[in-house]
């Protein structure tokens, strides 16, 4: 929540700063800075360069922030890493009360820091040390070395000067507590009560987000580093993300094998279409990942069942995208070739053929979309390598920051992808929505 | 028998619905080779069915089209169309929507090459032969439609508003163009226009349709087309009997709107 106002308050803030610098800078004469009406001619909207870029950074900023990355100049405050003390009353079965001091310490993981060197104080309640592991709360058994314990009805009345009348001892019939456990506030942290009358002391959280929910940027990045040189799980990560686009790649080349020509006859043939309009409608609205379990009974977790499962992902769309090009041919088109004297054969091939490729590009460009989400998403549920793989079964031992690196690195070759086809699509079929 | 015949064409379309529109009726003509002929008439009175039935695209339900004495059955190149617009190949040069026809019949690139060249002169497209053909202005690419068609040596020309689409000053440039190709090349051509003044310029022999069902109404012969070639065409304009022409024609057609009006107002 916190965060989501964050990056509100940078998105705001960066187009305020943004319009006052390049309005002051530059008074652009170009023709859409003359246009007078601008809001709704969505011609006039282009992508703003400085936004996109600021856009980024913005997210690693935060990302950087809240993790405690070395590598942004601001942080959200972290957790406390130190010391703290703080006193406790305690009340011994025969009404007498003392005073003890808890040191407790913050340590990264277990063992890590020495024990904290205390003097015992006197009275019938002794000092009490105690390491933290960072993130996590201590729980102190106060009476471990004192005089009285809980079990003969001592109990604790005051923390740091806050007093308490709770009673673990106090139940009902079901013997569930009668009172509300008590919260004390000490310095750099706050201290509960449980159940049982011990201290919990949990030290100050801060905001940062502990690396096994998310890590920093570095910490993903020297991962990429590492798979890439030692690999993860028996392969590189060249031969994860390689597997994984081998895969589209050629269930993406059998679908649009069968698909293209499967389309181009249901739009010349009444049999064609009526054959297989059934099928087609009915197979379109079947998520390919629905497909998934029954691929994988019939044809195991191997390469062979993600490229049929693939080619199902892509047929569909590119049979559907041929039909339509083939559908959207002009007839005046198919009219003027015929006066001119093109036999059938050469109508399908200079007039047909061209005149659907728009189509058939717009579809493999959704089909190439829809193939990289599904092998990611069946090599999550079952395959030896691949990106989705390797995401599953480090999110098994809770490496998140391999889990991360894939989804980063599963986004930018989708991004890739698209940009790909987008570039034959202006080299290959120029006319696309101009006629 | 040398020239283009319609005999007796008549076109009915049955329409889903069990109705049925009589689009033409009874339809003669004898159009000699070489000859200019334009076709006026309301909207809906079968001009683009009847040019469709001689182009071989739909077969009439009574009648026959002969060219040059064999039965028309189906599109071929020996009549050529222009469309109104939308025919050109988007995927292909000016170039190679010239090259088409010959290409499609076989004719190696060598020979048509110079043909092609030729034709984009006199259209006046030889600086563009490598344009896509998108980069090109509405009256640009009729003239490639036009030597797309000639390129291909047809013996009628069929057009069915070659010119709809294009502005008032481009249009009498192309109106220049027709007549000047009409002469240079001697074919016969089939002109549908909804322009009385194009009809009259464009037409030897002018033609006016009446609807419901489509049928000739009457027929003119005129001397505008002959003047016209090579002349400004707007001198040919203010010629007098051009003008009364014009107006009989306009009246016309005029009568025959208000009667199609009339009818449908009454009918509903
Ligand atoms: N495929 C068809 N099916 C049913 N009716 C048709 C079909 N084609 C044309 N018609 C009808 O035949 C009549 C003649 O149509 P046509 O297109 O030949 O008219 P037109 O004179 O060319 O009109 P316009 O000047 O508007 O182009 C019209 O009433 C039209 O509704
Ligand atoms: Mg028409």
């Amino acid at each position: 929540m916190t965060i989501l106002l964050i990056y509100i308050a940078i998105f705001i803030g960066a187009f305020l700063v943004v319009k006052f610098i390049t309005s002051r800078l530059e008074q652009r004469h170009d023709f859409t800075s003359l246009k007078t009406v601008t809001f709704g001619d969505e011609s006039a909207v282009t992508a703003n360069r400085t936004a996109s870029v600021i856009s980024i950074v913005a997210i690693f900023l935060i990302w950087g922030a809240f993790t405690g990355s070395k590598l942004t100049p601001i942080h959200a405050p972290g957790p406390y890493q130190g010391k703290g003390q703080f006193d406790y009353v305690v009340e011994g079965p025969d009404g007498q009360r003392d005073t003890a001091s808890v040191f407790w310490q913050v340590e990264d993981k277990k063992g890590a820091a020495e024990d904290l060197e205390i003097a015992e104080g006197d009275g019938f309640a002794l000092n009490d040390a105690i390491n933290i592991i960072k993130y996590r709360s201590g729980q102190l058994r106060w009476d471990g070395n004192d005089a009285v314990s809980r079990k003969d009805g001592a109990r604790i009345v005051e923390v740091d000067g806050q007093a308490t009348d709770f009673d673990p001892n106090q139940r009902d019939a079901d013997g569930n507590l009668v009172q509300d456990r008590p919260r004390f506030r000490i310095d750099n942290g706050s201290v509960t009560m449980t159940d049982k009358g011990a201290l919990l002391i949990t030290p100050y959280q801060g905001w940062q987000m502990e690396p096994i929910w998310l890590p920093s940027p570095e910490a993903v990045w020297s991962r990429i580093v590492e798979i890439a040189s030692e690999g993860y799980q028996n392969n590189t990560l060249l031969q994860h993300l390689g597997w994984s686009l081998f895969r589209v790649v050629a269930g993406f080349f059998f679908g649009a094998l069968i698909g293209i020509p499967l389309g181009y006859a249901m739009g010349l043939s009444d049999w064609f279409r009526g054959w297989f309009d059934p099928i087609v409608e009915f197979m379109r609205p079947v998520p390919p990942l629905a497909l998934i379990p029954l691929v994988i009974i019939w044809a195991g977790i191997g390469e062979v069942g993600k490229v049929i499962l693939l080619f199902l992902a892509a047929l569909w769309i590119m049979t559907i995208a041929a039909r339509a090009g083939v559908s959207g041919v002009n007839i005046t088109k198919v009219h003027a070739a015929y006066s001119l004297g093109a036999s059938r054969w050469q109508i399908m091939r200079h007039v047909i053929v061209p005149n659907s490729l728009p189509e058939i590009f717009t579809g493999a460009r959704v089909a190439m979309g829809v193939c990289w989400g599904t092998v990611v998403a069946a090599e999550l549920v079952a395959a030896e390598k691949g990106a989705g793989m390797m995401i599953m079964v480090a999110s098994k031992f809770q490496l998140t920051d391999i889990v991360i690196m894939g989804i980063i690195l599963i986004g930018i070759i989708g991004y890739g992808i698209d940009i790909l086809m987008r570039r034959a699509e202006r080299w290959l079929v120029p006319w696309k929505g101009r006629s | 028998m040398s020239g283009l015949v319609l005999d007796a064409i008549s076109m009915r379309f049955d329409l889903p619905n069990g109705d049925h529109v009589q689009a033409l009726k009874n339809v003669s003509l004898d159009i000699k080779t070489g000859e200019l002929m334009s076709v006026l008439g309301p909207s809906g009175c079968g001009k683009t069915t009847l040019l469709n039935i001689i182009a071989g695209f739909l077969a009439p339900t009574e009648g026959a089209v002969t060219l040059n004495g064999h039965l028309v059955t189906g599109p071929h190149q020996e009549r050529g169309m222009v469309f109104q617009k939308g025919a050109l190949f988007e995927w292909m040069n000016v170039r190679e929507n010239v090259a088409f026809g010959p290409r499609m019949n076989g004719v190696p690139k060598s020979e048509s090459a110079g043909k092609v060249d030729h034709l984009l002169e006199v259209v006046g497209l030889h600086d563009f032969k490598e344009k896509a053909i998108y980069e090109l202005s509405g009256g640009m690419q009729q003239r490639v439609a036009l030597a797309r068609c000639l390129a291909n040596e047809p013996d009628v020309i069929l057009m069915d508003e070659p010119l709809g689409a294009l502005d008032a000053l481009t249009r009498e440039k192309m109106q220049g163009l027709v007549l000047k190709l009409w002469k240079e090349t001697g074919k016969t051509i089939i002109l549908i226009t909804h322009s009385v003044e194009e009809a009259l310029l464009l037409g030897e022999r002018l033609i006016v349709m009446a609807p419901r069902p489509g049928r000739i109404h009457k027929e003119y012969n005129l001397p505008f087309a002959e003047m016209g070639v090579g002349a400004d065409l707007r001198e040919v304009k203010h010629h007098a009997e051009y003008a009364l022409t014009r107006e009989e024609i306009l009246n016309m057609i005029w009568d025959m709107e208000e009667e199609i009006m009339g009818r449908t107002e009454g009918a509903a």
